[in-house]
């Protein structure tokens, strides 16, 4: 299934500068995969070491939270959206 | 579906405008939407600002020209000279003001007929509660995550809505927190990063009119909740790119597990934010990385003397373009790839801007074995304080 990954802006540093990169996907979990094994930078951003998602980070499908779907099992069409979107505080990092 | 917000003060809206109050609001007034009644409502409004920075900026300015009855600011801050690209309430004669009392002069004198009020003080759990507990609304313009988690929870505990609005270099967030029935904070980010996660200085910086936007939104959502018309962003997390310059919308679902306005709640008073951030004690990985270090003062000494030490910039091109010390240049993102560009016998001093990211840089190669390097300390900012002043500071 043909699915577009958003990449938000703190992290398009370490995704080539690209604001979204397709990928091949059957679940959110695939397409997060294969967005880490492209960039693999990413991967410390979005997993902790153990591979759960980090819990400051949402992802989307379309626009519903996958955290209210089936998480990272959350069956992909062709055409959706997967949206990452971090928490965000301000000009300034802590 | 739309959602119809109820209006929010309990309060009778005062009787009457003046002549000149219908004079300064006639482009008001003569909206069917908002017309007598809705200026009525807006002047009996009290909204509270925690924070009188970029999104404080616009903020507080459409709030006093739309005729908010009483405005609170609160910001503990003083005007920085690099403010002024973005906080457009303060003027170069500002700087150096406490930031609050700047916003307040600079407010009142757009508008004299509203109550503005300026609490320079940190906001705290100590203090939140008896400062939110005489206004209606609350408008998030912080720049902090123990700030925001505490905002969050006293707007819940005290029943009042959040408008919230964040942003990052070139993307923001807007939503409306607190409403009856709906999300919190903490629904849409249970937990904050922990401190040295978020990205670098590298990439920090905003654009300017950035916050200007964000905050504008926020200011239009909360005339919207005080005039009770259209519908709110509640439910709703509106995601703006300025680049792409494209809106996108995202479903906010309020947790019912949520500790603070889930069913059962398990936070029932305020926490230590600091603490739940992360930010005090031993939970910062990398923000304060201890590495060996050598001052400018020592580092030009031995350049006099002619020592061969190979400088290693790790900051990023457009940094280097605004001045360097003609070192080699390796952005810290690309350090791992390029790594092979540096030779481990010399004796390498790293730097940045401040002294951070060298840090880190330092820290990594140390683990790849590198065993001649040093961090340079405070970065070029301190050579510029310390060495030539002709280095520009940014």
């Amino acid at each position: 299934m043909a699915v577009k990954v958003m990449i938000p802006t703190p992290l398009r540093v370490y995704a080539a500068k690209k604001d979204s990169v397709d990928v091949s996907a059957r679940t959110v979990g695939e397409a997060l995969g294969g967005l880490t094994t492209a960039y693999s930078e990413l991967r410390k951003h979005l997993f902790t070491e153990e591979g759960k998602l980090r819990s400051f980070v949402n992802v989307y499908v379309n626009d519903e939270d996958i955290r209210y779907l089936a998480k990272e099992n959350t069956p992909t069409k062709d055409g959706d959206v997967v949206s990452i979107v971090p928490s965000i505080a301000g000009g300034c990092c802590l | 579906m739309a959602i119809k917000v109820q209006p929010l003060t309990g309060a009778k809206p005062p009787a009457s405008l003046s002549n000149e109050e219908i004079l300064r609001y006639s482009r008001h007034l003569i909206m069917p939407e908002v017309g007598m009644e809705g200026q009525l409502k807006l002047k009996s409004a009290k909204v509270l600002l925690i924070g009188t920075g970029g999104l404080g900026a616009p903020l507080g300015l459409y709030l006093a020209a739309a005729g908010v009855g009483r405005l609170g600011l609160v910001d503990f801050d003083v005007v920085d000279f690099t403010n002024l690209q973005r906080q457009v309430t303060f003027g170069t004669d500002d700087v150096g003001k406490p930031k609050s009392e700047a916003a307040r002069a600079r407010l009142s004198n757009l508008n004299p007929d509203i109550q503005i009020e300026s609490f320079e003080t940190q906001l705290t759990s100590e203090n939140a509660l008896q400062l939110f507990k005489d206004f209606d609304i609350i408008v998030d313009g912080t720049d902090n995550f123990p700030t925001r988690y505490l905002v969050n929870d006293a707007c819940i505990l005290l029943g009042k809505p959040n408008v919230y609005g964040s942003i990052f270099r070139f993307e923001g967030q807007v939503t409306v927190f607190g409403m009856p029935d709906g999300p919190c904070y903490r629904c849409l980010y249970p937990e904050p990063p922990p401190p040295g996660l978020v990205p670098s200085c590298a990439e920090g910086g905003v654009l300017g009119v950035l916050p200007g936007i964000v905050g504008s939104i926020q200011a239009m959502e909360t005339i919207k909740l005080i005039l009770g018309s259209g519908d709110s962003l509640k439910g709703r997390l509106l995601l703006f790119d300025a680049l792409g310059m494209k809106f996108r919308e995202l479903k906010l679902r309020k947790n019912p597990n949520c500790p603070v306005c889930g069913t059962h709640p398990t936070i029932t008073k305020l926490i230590d934010y600091y603490e739940f951030c992360g930010v005090r004690g031993e939970e910062a990985p990398d923000s304060n990385v201890q590495v060996p270090e050598i001052t400018p003062r020592e580092l030009k000494s031995r350049i006099d003397r002619g020592d061969d030490l190979f400088i290693l910039d790790v900051r990023e091109p457009h940094e280097y373009q605004i001045c360097n010390l003609n070192g080699h240049l390796i952005p810290l993102g690309e350090l791992t790839r390029r790594v092979h560009e540096l030779d481990s016998s010399r004796e390498i001093v790293a730097h940045c801007r401040s002294g951070k990211r060298s840090a880190e840089a330092v820290d990594f190669l140390r683990k790849a074995g590198f065993r001649k390097i040093l961090n340079l300390k405070g970065g070029i900012l301190a050579w510029s304080d310390e060495v030539d002043p002709s280095v520009p500071k940014y």
